[in-house]
């Protein structure tokens, strides 16, 4: 396999990737690195690749694991707390401003979700993947999938109410 | 749609058992503009859900050309025949067994003749030694006159 056959074969997930990454580290240069990182180890696999069934897959399951070991050294968990501050300028530039500071809030509840919760909003939520593919990735039962993933949304929809009525941003 | 409908679908969706089907019809109403008042709340949630998904990686993937192995293992074998071939020169080089061949005699006689020759030639040489150590016994002559 050349570079040109596997970045066609990686266009397909590899903002997917990305995102997931974003979910987990927060910052956008954090998770390009960690993006770069498990393409490039993606690529070393190369010649086992026709192996495993879905590479997307994989390649999920590798950045889970990479961003989970960023955030466990401390090198991550120091930057997290500074990007944390930053927000996204580049989601729905084109949108109303009043519908993006509501997805901030969104994403800062998000933010503060435990790490597994996280993950599985965001595959479920955003990527719209099913339950068999999230629970593949993460090595868990489908059914504690779905109940992490009511607990996730059920705590956005809580911390959005008491916003919503207070109007603490 | 009818609100009821989209209530209904609203607590599944946070039961966690909507279909993916379902919650892209949640999305779809959420982005419209008719939203019902008392469901606005809502629209934050769905309207970041679907927004997300558009975020791009816009970073670049450093891929490197795979190594040419072959030429790798050309020359670890060359320099291994190489190695095997002064390893084997120097071998047979130090190793030359010294020929042990200095050829006999048929006859008894001509090879005792050539013995005798060869221990003649011996003590000739060793005679000769001796008669070079001669001088020696003056030592012992004045050493007799002296110590009596």
């Amino acid at each position: 396999m050349n570079q040109k056959e596997f970045m066609q074969l990686v266009n397909p997930f590899k903002d997917k990737v990305f995102r997931m990454a974003k979910r987990l580290l927060v910052s956008t240069e954090e998770a390009e690195d960690a993006t770069q990182e498990v393409l490039v180890k993606l690529w070393y696999k190369n010649d086992n690749l026709d192996e495993y069934k879905s590479i997307e897959a994989v390649a999920m399951t590798m950045t889970k694991n990479y961003c989970l070991d960023q955030l466990k050294s401390k090198r991550a968990g120091n930057m997290r707390i500074v990007h944390n501050n930053f927000t996204d300028r580049e989601a729905g530039l084109q949108k109303q401003v009043e519908d993006k500071d509501t997805w901030q809030w969104v994403e800062r509840i998000m933010n503060d979700l435990p790490e597994q919760q996280k993950l599985i909003v965001q595959m479920r939520d955003i990527e719209e993947m099913e339950f068999e593919e999230i629970s593949a990735i993460l090595g868990m039962n489908e059914s504690a999938v779905r109940t992490a993933l009511s607990r996730a949304r059920k705590a956005i929809r809580e911390t959005m109410t008491k916003t919503h009525h207070y109007g603490i941003g | 749609m009818a609100l009821d409908n989209i209530e209904k679908l609203i607590e599944k969706y946070f039961d966690a058992t909507t279909t993916l089907a379902e919650e892209k019809e949640l999305k779809a109403y959420f982005s419209s503009d008719n939203v019902a008042p008392p469901l606005e709340q809502y629209k934050p949630i769905f309207g970041y859900m679907a927004q997300a998904k558009h975020e791009q990686f816009t970073g670049t993937i450093p891929l490197k050309a795979k190594k040419r192995h072959t030429v790798l293992w050309i020359s670890v074998a060359a320099s291994v025949v190489v190695l095997l071939g002064v390893g084997f020169f120097t071998f047979n080089h130090y190793n030359q067994p010294v020929s042990e061949d200095f050829g006999t005699y048929d006859d008894p006689a001509v090879a005792f003749r050539e013995t005798q020759k060869a221990l003649e030639m011996i003590s000739q040489s060793v005679n000769e030694g001796i008669e070079s150590m001669d001088y020696l016994s003056e030592y012992e002559q004045s050493k007799n006159i002296i110590f009596k």
